[in-house]
């Protein structure tokens, strides 16, 4: 699989680490209510969707930016890229 | 069927024209007493110690393709009882055990063939973690012996043991260990859970299921509405995509795992071997062909089917291991979908909803289960507690942090 780095343009899969489930960028506020199930749900429940999926990639022999990945499982077509951190800092703006 | 010598030799002389199929084709009824959704090695088995242990024959495997289409026909056919933790060992030597008598069990050969594992170490640290691996498998009572490098140089002159980043230091042997013809063990299943009036529903994908009031009643089917007091799911790979269809998410990541076959060669490989520091295990079939395999592929993947790097990887682990194998040829390639859960543990349980239970996140090393996994299935449909052997295989370990953890890995599914 190649992954097209928004900075680096297409670079082989194995160059980085996967993480699994883009959810885990959004961790929850340990002192929100009910924190527990939501840690529960955070720490090790997962849709893992047959079909488009928002995943964590981490560029770790390259530039070491973490990466949200939109990728097809059934065919492992990847349909989007995006840096993490901007997806981040767009959301903490809103 | 019943097969014997005299069977063999009687058909022998009349033309093979007397041998019938092994399980019979019915329609699903309208209800039964439980349904089994997935006609996997698990499904079959579950079904046939319902009927055999807990006589309840009233009962229907659906299976969506056919019989041995999904990871039991896929697997590298090590079983073995070499596990670390007090959850999970008992529990793998029990299946060993019930695989010692399969054979007679069911009549049927599944070519059941105990011809060892050999775990190899290369550093005094791993030999450590191996010594407490192999007391733990005596305290289960099960087979270990510790060997040094001479023992290995009598079993195995093979091996690269000058090798100057991993030199080999001893190995983990398990005599009892082996390898399983693993489609047979489907067969020989599905043909005694017949047997006993089980209906075997092939071509029957199971699309939802029936829920009133909190409780199962029913699946919905490709050939219709089946009602059923309990259902089972026990699918392997498509788990998260069976119980999503009532909104159940699983502590689950649906992985490829590949595996290799050589070109036939001379019998040179005498059992199974797993190299110490890398992620590469091999057996010889007994048609002569490598078998072996490696390392997952990493990432979420219903696609059955790899990627290169993976296979280069586990390629250089065989020849960093054994160089001698460095000309074979490699035959076919072929990938599985498993469920890899978030501790590397299976689950057997309840769900939370009335009579629907849940049997799933095998990872790479279900086949060696299959036995066990029916057995206690089978404990948990009939008698709605949990067989002592597979009493921590529960969804709520993860809330409460009671982890089985052989890896010591954390909640992330692709490093177990
Ligand atoms: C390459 C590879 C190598 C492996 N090597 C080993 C090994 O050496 N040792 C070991 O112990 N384990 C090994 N495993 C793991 C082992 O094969 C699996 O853990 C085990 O086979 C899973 O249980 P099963 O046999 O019931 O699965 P399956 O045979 O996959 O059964 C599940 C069945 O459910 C059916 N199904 C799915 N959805 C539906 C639906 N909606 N309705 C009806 N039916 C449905 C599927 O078609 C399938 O037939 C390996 C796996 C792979 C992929």
């Amino acid at each position: 699989m190649l992954i097209d780095h928004p900075l680096l343009g297409l670079r082989d899969s194995s160059e980085f680490i996967y993480m699994g489930d883009a959810k885990l960028l959004n961790r929850p506020n340990w002192k929100s209510k009910n924190s527990n199930t939501k840690f529960i749900d955070y720490g090790y429940l997962r849709k893992n969707p047959a079909g488009e999926h928002k995943e964590l990639w981490y560029h770790e022999q390259g530039d070491r930016s973490w990466l949200v990945v939109t990728r097809n499982t059934v065919t492992h077509e990847i349909l989007k890229v995006e840096l993490a951190r901007y997806l981040k800092r767009k959301a903490n703006a809103k | 069927m019943k097969y014997s010598g005299i069977k063999v030799l009687w058909e022998g002389l009349r033309g093979n024209m007397g041998w019938k199929p092994l399980w019979r084709n019915p329609d699903p009824k309208k209800s039964y007493d439980i349904i089994i959704v997935g006609g996997g090695g698990h499904g079959l088995a579950t079904a046939y110690y319902l009927a055999e242990k807990f006589k309840i024959t009233n009962i229907a495997v659906l299976e969506k393709g056919w019989l041995g289409s999904g990871n039991i026909g896929r697997n590298t056919t090590i079983i073995r009882s070499n596990y670390l933790l007090p959850q999970n060992q008992p529990f793998y030597e029990f299946s060993l055990k019930l695989w010692e008598n399969l054979e007679q069990e069911l009549n049927y050969n599944s070519m059941v063939s105990q011809r060892g594992v050999l775990n190899i170490f290369h550093s005094d640290s791993q030999r450590d973690a191996f010594v407490r691996r192999g007391n733990a498998m005596l305290m289960s009572g099960a087979d270990a012996s510790l060997l040094g490098v001479n023992g290995l140089k009598k079993m195995v002159p093979f091996l690269d043991f000058q090798n100057s980043r991993f030199p080999i230091k001893g190995g983990l042997w398990q005599p009892r260990g082996g390898t399983v013809r693993h489609d047979a063990v489907v067969w020989g299943y599905a043909k005694e859970a017949d047997s006993r009036g089980v209906d075997i529903i092939e071509n029957c994908e199971a699309t939802n299921f029936l829920v009133k009031n909190g409780r199962c009643y029913g699946v919905e089917t490709t050939k219709g509405v089946i009602k059923s007091k309990k259902v089972g799911v026990c699918v392997a790979g498509s788990s998260s995509q069976v119980m999503g269809k009532i909104g159940i998410n699983l502590p689950i990541e649906s992985h490829v795992l590949q595996a290799f076959v050589s070109e036939g060669l001379k019998p040179v490989i005498p059992g199974v071997i797993t190299f110490g520091a890398g992620h590469f295990y091999v057996s010889q079939s007994n048609k002569g062909g490598l078998v072996f395999g490696g390392d997952i592929d990493g990432y979420n993947s219903y696609a059955q089917r790899g990627n290169l790097p993976v296979i280069e990887d586990v390629c250089e682990g065989g020849v960093a291991l054994m160089p001698m194998i460095g000309r074979a040829r490699l035959l076919r390639t072929w990938g599985g979908i498993m469920d890899m859960s978030m501790d590397g543990s299976p689950i057997i349980d309840k769900t939370n909803i009335t009579n629907l239970y849940f049997n799933g996140g095998w990872c790479y090393g279900g086949f060696k289960a299959t036995p066990a996994s029916g057995f206690c299935y089978a404990h948990l449909l009939a008698t709605g507690t949990s067989h002592h052997n597979a009493k921590d295989f529960l969804f709520n370990r993860f809330e409460k942090g009671m982890l089985i953890d052989e890896k010591g890995q954390g909640n992330q599914p692709n490093l177990h």
